[in-house]
This record gives structure tokens, sequence and C-alpha cells, in this order.
């Protein structure tokens, strides 16, 4: 056994789906020079907003209900390995098998052979944030095991061979006239095909997706999903969702294979009555979503008859070492945060390179990987804090942020920015050279005078500009301004 | 895999080693079992139903069997899963009554028209009824696969909280969380109802 003692255990590279190509800024521009992706984008995301604040406002006790929702978490997070153990043994004791994964690999490889020892080359998937992360899709497909995702916005994704771009919505991007020519396109492919003469209707299209997966549902013999939450205290594991097809699948199959990070934890049956509030109203803006499953171990009778708990770290335990950002962990991938945040709102989540996109992202993939694979997700952000304002546990992304941005400085050493800086701040320690550096700026104006605004500062500024434009400086600086109106200084 | 168990474990003793347990305040409206059953509350998971583009019919007991036959007739369900338990005299002549004994496969289950069930319990605030693979409730599937559930909630059985509903459930059985029929909101958000799920769900109130 290997022990690296001392050294994070961060998320390994070359698996998995928590690491972009390209840096955030670069990726950025790509989206935002997409028109119909930013129009789907605004459009989604706004009314999703409405009706988030319409059932939050209804909730007399919200404000309670998030001060305990994020101590619950807190106190699971606090006493982990003892709330693990209490659930492992629970999901033994009721005819389960657990298993624990310390990576992706890990993890891949564990549900690659509980798989083959079914004998089955297909397996349907309930939407899991969890198994996205670790590329499970593409490790099953190199054991010849196709893997179908059954809920709509995956089915879409995984047709399209598309990546998610969304925490709950993962066909965002895609508007219905997108949608309906990529089931024309694919469907026949992967199984029985789309009606002709199919519209871009959308009952049409959730018509044609449940005709689709309704043979796949009636045969499968082996479901994957992942968990919302699992209480220590029974060993109760739960999913929601709304179209019925983590009940197919939690139900139909003859095994129930459920990949989980080990931050989903509950430690009583009684936090549910928070959680169960918290989630589906920030989520999807509804009193409560069509179908929450919960089921402890096996039942004779009713439902999988063999069924395997995956508990994976990757990344978690190495979060949860930094006291000011294992916080992160409270996270019940709700994507209120998506919503309302400027930033994610014009460029999308695939410009954030990892499955966790949009403020929680922007926290969470930096610390499962190492701030060091995904130094530009901490400066993906305002700062504005209408992320930490509808978070229902209470995770103060913003000082979160601006914590990691000081990590991904000391670990990449951004000299320029450094030297920059303390340039400005021996500059500011003398008055009269301080004046002089700002009347030089108004020199700037040179640059913007055909657009209004600066888009490319001079090599070394040009570091600043790569992300953002510049407005143009004042015709008079403030200094003179005051002299002019005021006098001396 | 004890290896890796064991070195998670390591992990966690590592990373939280100085934290401090953690009280939990629960200052907000717990279980109080109050409301159970009454107009307001029959009325509010009325609405909500309603809202969720469920059916809902309000009965008195004595009309149980005739509502349940013209609620039949109307969708055109002639061959209905009813499970063990759910009360003979509120099925009405006419439609045919399969049961699920031999267990049946999710084939058979698929060419049925619809399933009637009773319930567990429901929640008046967000308008949920829940499952509990209990007597008139049958194993998870028969609710699942036909595309027609009809289910008969008796007005004591609604609690007004979600906080209320959770105090009085059993977690060691399978349970089906229902908040009107299968829906989704994955294009464009617009919600449609009816994907995998009963796409027609229809809800007895029954009361006094």
């Amino acid at each position: 056994m290997t022990t690296d003692l001392g050294m994070p255990a961060f998320a390994p590279r070359g698996v998995g789906h928590l690491r972009g190509d390209q840096s955030f800024p670069e990726a950025a521009r790509e989206a935002l020079g997409n028109k119909q992706l930013r129009s789907n984008l605004g459009r989604a995301t706004a009314t999703i907003r409405t009706k988030r604040a319409a059932v939050v406002a209804e909730v007399p006790d919200w404000a309670d209900l998030r001060t305990a929702g994020a101590a619950i978490k807190d106190a699971v997070l606090a006493d982990l390995g003892a709330q693990l153990l209490r659930l492992e043994k629970q999901v033994t004791a009721h005819g389960g098998h657990v298993h624990w994964a310390r990576d992706a690999n890990e993890a891949n490889r564990i549900v690659t052979d509980l798989v083959r020892a079914t004998g089955q080359t297909d397996v349907v998937k309930v939407k899991s944030m969890a198994t996205q992360e670790i590329g499970l899709n593409e490790a099953l497909a190199e054991a010849g095991i196709a893997a179908w995702e059954t809920d709509l916005a995956e089915l879409i994704v995984q047709l399209a061979d598309d990546r998610p771009s969304h925490i709950l919505v993962p066909a965002i991007h895609r508007n219905r006239t997108e949608i309906r020519d990529i089931f024309l396109r694919e469907m026949g492919r992967a199984g029985v095909p789309a009606p002709a003469g199919l519209t871009d209707e959308p009952r049409e299209l959730a018509e044609a997706a449940r005709l689709h997966l309704r043979a796949k549902f009636l045969s499968a013999q082996v479901a994957i999903s992942g968990a919302n939450f699992a209480v220590a205290e029974t060993g109760t594991l739960a999913v929601v969702e709304s179209e019925g097809n983590g009940r197919m699948c939690l139900t139909l199959p003859k095994t129930l294979i459920t990949v989980m990070g080990i931050e989903k934890l509950l430690p009583t049956w009684r936090d549910l009555e928070v959680f169960l509030q918290l989630l589906p109203r920030s989520s999807t803006g509804e009193r409560m979503n069509p179908y929450t499953s919960m089921w402890t171990g096996v039942t004779p009778g009713d439902g999988p008859q063999e069924f395997h708990l995956v508990l994976l770290d990757n990344g978690r335990t190495a979060t949860l070492a930094d006291p000011d950002g294992r916080a992160a962990l409270r996270c019940i991938r709700c994507s209120a945060c998506l919503n309302v945040c400027p930033v994610y709102e014009r460029t999308g989540g695939h410009a954030y390179g990892s499955v966790y996109p949009g403020p929680i992202g922007a926290v969470l993939s930096p610390q499962l990987t190492g701030v060091k694979d995904n130094p530009s997700l901490p400066f993906a952000s305002s700062l504005c804090g209408a992320c930490y304002d509808v978070c229902p546990v209470a995770i103060d992304i913003p000082t979160m942020l601006v914590h990691l941005r000081a990590e991904a400085v000391a670990s990449k050493g951004m000299k320029a920015e450094r030297a920059a800086m303390g340039g400005v701040s021996s500059l500011m320690r003398h008055p009269r050279l301080y004046g002089a550096a700002l009347r030089m700026g108004r020199l700037g104006r040179i640059l913007g005078r055909r657009r209004g605004v600066i888009r490319r500062l001079p090599w070394p500024m040009s570091a600043w500009t790569r992300a953002r434009d510049l407005p143009l400086p004042p015709t008079e600086t403030f200094r003179d301004w005051w002299v002019r109106t005021h006098g001396s200084p | 895999m004890n290896a890796a168990r064991t070195e998670i474990l390591r992990r966690i003793d590592a990373a939280i080693s100085r934290s401090a347990p953690v009280e939990i305040p629960r200052t907000y409206r717990g279980p109080s079992g109050e409301g159970r059953g009454s107009a307001a509350v029959v009325d509010l998971m009325q609405d909500r139903l309603v809202d969720y583009k469920a059916v809902v019919h309000r009965v008195e007991p004595a009309q149980v069997r005739a509502v349940i036959a013209a609620a039949l007739a109307d969708a055109g369900v002639e061959r209905a899963v009813v499970p063990a338990g759910f009360p003979t005299e509120w099925l009405p002549s006419g439609p045919a009554w399969v049961q699920d004994d031999p267990a049946l496969t999710a084939a058979e289950l698929d060419d049925l028209d619809g399933v009637l069930t009773t319930c567990r319990i429901a929640v008046a605030e967000t308008g949920t009824i829940v499952l509990d693979a209990g007597q008139g409730q049958g194993r998870r599937a028969l609710s699942l696969v036909p595309d027609y559930h009809l289910v008969v909630v008796l007005a004591d059985q609604i609690v007004a909280s979600v906080p209320d509903a959770v105090a009085e459930l059993d977690p060691t059985r399978p349970l089906t969380w229902i908040s009107g029929p299968s829906a989704t909101s994955d294009i464009e958000l617009q919600r449609v109802e009816g994907v995998h799920g009963p796409r027609r769900l229809v809800v007895l109130l029954v009361t006094g």
C-alpha cells in the first residue's frame, strides 16, 4: 500500500472531467462570441431565477432552514470518518455492499468490475454528477460496456456527443430546434429512432425520449446512479428527480450501483426534513420535485436485489483539509448559484472546463484538482456575492474565491502582476511621482480612440486586458480636478 | 479495497483532526402535527396538486367507488393492476383488475392501462404523496410502469409540512415521494408533464 503522508490527495489527472483544455478567459472568449448560446442561457436562467425567488419567498422560515442546512453539513464534515462508518454498517446490515474509492480511477475500476460480474454489456444511468466527474461512461466504454444516460438533458448531451453545461439542466445551451435535429439524426443509431415528422415542440420531444428509452428501461439488468443524500443513521439513500427515469433505474434492474461523493452524508433521518425543503425550491424552483426515491439496502421482492454503494474521495479529503475551503463540501448541487451568476449567464458552463461550472465550480473544481491545475477558475467571478445570497447551505463563495486566488497566485508565481503591484506601491509612497504617473495615464486615450474602450494595453500590461476591456482614462485626473476646483491638494 | 477504506479514513483524520463538534440550530418549523386532515390542509393539498397538473377529485367515502369508475372510464382504463390490500369495496365493476401475484414482469406492467393505489401519507404544503410499499400500495414498480396512476388519499393522511411527514415515515421501507405527474423542464426550462413515470396522476381526496 502506498501512503502519501502529508501530501493532499487531489483528483488525478488524465481521467474524468474536472479540468478544461483551456483557461477560463480563453474558453469564455469563445463562448461570448456564440449568440445562440447567450440567448438560450439568458432566457433559461432568467426563467428559473424568477421561479426560485417565488417559491423561496413563500417559506416563512427559509433563513432558519438555511442556517440548519449549513450546520448539518458542517456537522457531517467535522465527524466524517465516523459518519461514513455508520453508513457502511447500516447499508451492509440491510443487504447492501459498500466499496471505497480513493480516486476516479479506482471508482471506475470498481464499477467496471461490478458490471462485468453481472455479465451485462449495457447499463442504464440516472443523471449523476459524481459519475461525470470521474468519467465513468468513458471507462465503461473502454471495457465494452454501453452506458445509456436516461435523464432527458443527459440524453441530449450524450446523443450529440456534447458536454453538459449546467448541473441541473445539462443541455441548457441547446434550444428546441437544435434538440429536434439531434434526436432526428442520432436516436436511430442508439436504439428506437425518433418519430418521423418530429417537431420542436417540447411535449413532442419529451414523448420521443419516452419512446426511445422505454425499451431500455424494460430490459435493463443493471443501473448506475448517484445519490443526493445518504443518511448515516439509517443507511438510507435518496435520489431526487423529475422525469421518472430515476425511478425506472432504481426500481426495475436486478443490480443497482450507486456512486456517491463522501460528503453527501446527512447524520440523521430527521435531517431530510431540512434538505427536502431546501433542495427542490433552490434547484428547479418547485415546491417539491415530482419524484424522490429512498431506499435502504435491499428490500426482498421490491426493486434491485443486489445493491452496491461506491464511496468516492477523488479530492474531497484534500478539500476537507483546508479550513477556509472545506465549506464547498456542503454543496448539494442545486445550481441556484449558476442561475444568478452574471458571469455564468454570459459564458455558459463549458468555459469552466469542469463538470462543476458556475460559482460553486469555481471554488470546488480547483480544490478537488489542486489550485495548480485550475488556476484561472478562482478568477472567473466578479465577486458580486449573488451566489452566496441564494446558496441554500450558505457557502460563502466570494470569500472562498478570494482565498483561492491567493493560492493561485502563490502556486503560479504570477510574477508580472506581483511586480506591477510592487511598482504601484512604491509610486504611491511618492505623491509627486504618483501624480505624474496618473497624468501619464491620459495618454491611454489614444489606445481607445476608435472604440471608446481600450481592448489591448501594450506589454506588460497586456496581461490585464487579455480578459477585460478597459474604459478610457478621463481627460483630467481626480487630483488635477481637485486642485483646479479646491485649490491645494 | 480495504486499503482504500483505511487510506480514506486516514486522510479524513488528518484533514479534520482539530474540528470541534457542530451544534445544529433547529429554529425552523419542525414537526407539529398541527392541522392534520383539517379542511384548510385538504384545501392546500388540492391547490398544490392542481398546480402540478394532477387531476383532483374531492369525494365523500361513499362516493369513492363511483368516482373511480367515472375517472377510469373517462381515461379509457380497461385493465389496471390493484396491489394487495387495496380496499375491494372501492373497485367498480367493468375494468379488469390484475393482481401482482405472482409478480408481474416489467413488460406485463407496461401492457396495463393503469394502477390504483392508496398511500402512506401526504404533505399539503408541497402537494406530495408518499408511498411506502405498504398495504394497498404494492411494490415500487406497480405505481411506476403503467401510464395512469390513480391514488386514494384519506383526509387524515394529509399532514401540513415536510417535517411532519419525515417524522412519521419508516426509513427502512422503500419510499416514493410523488408530487404531480412525471415532468421535465430540460428543454428551454419549459415544463412538460409526462415523461417516463405515469403521465396522468389522478388523486381522490376523501373527506368526511
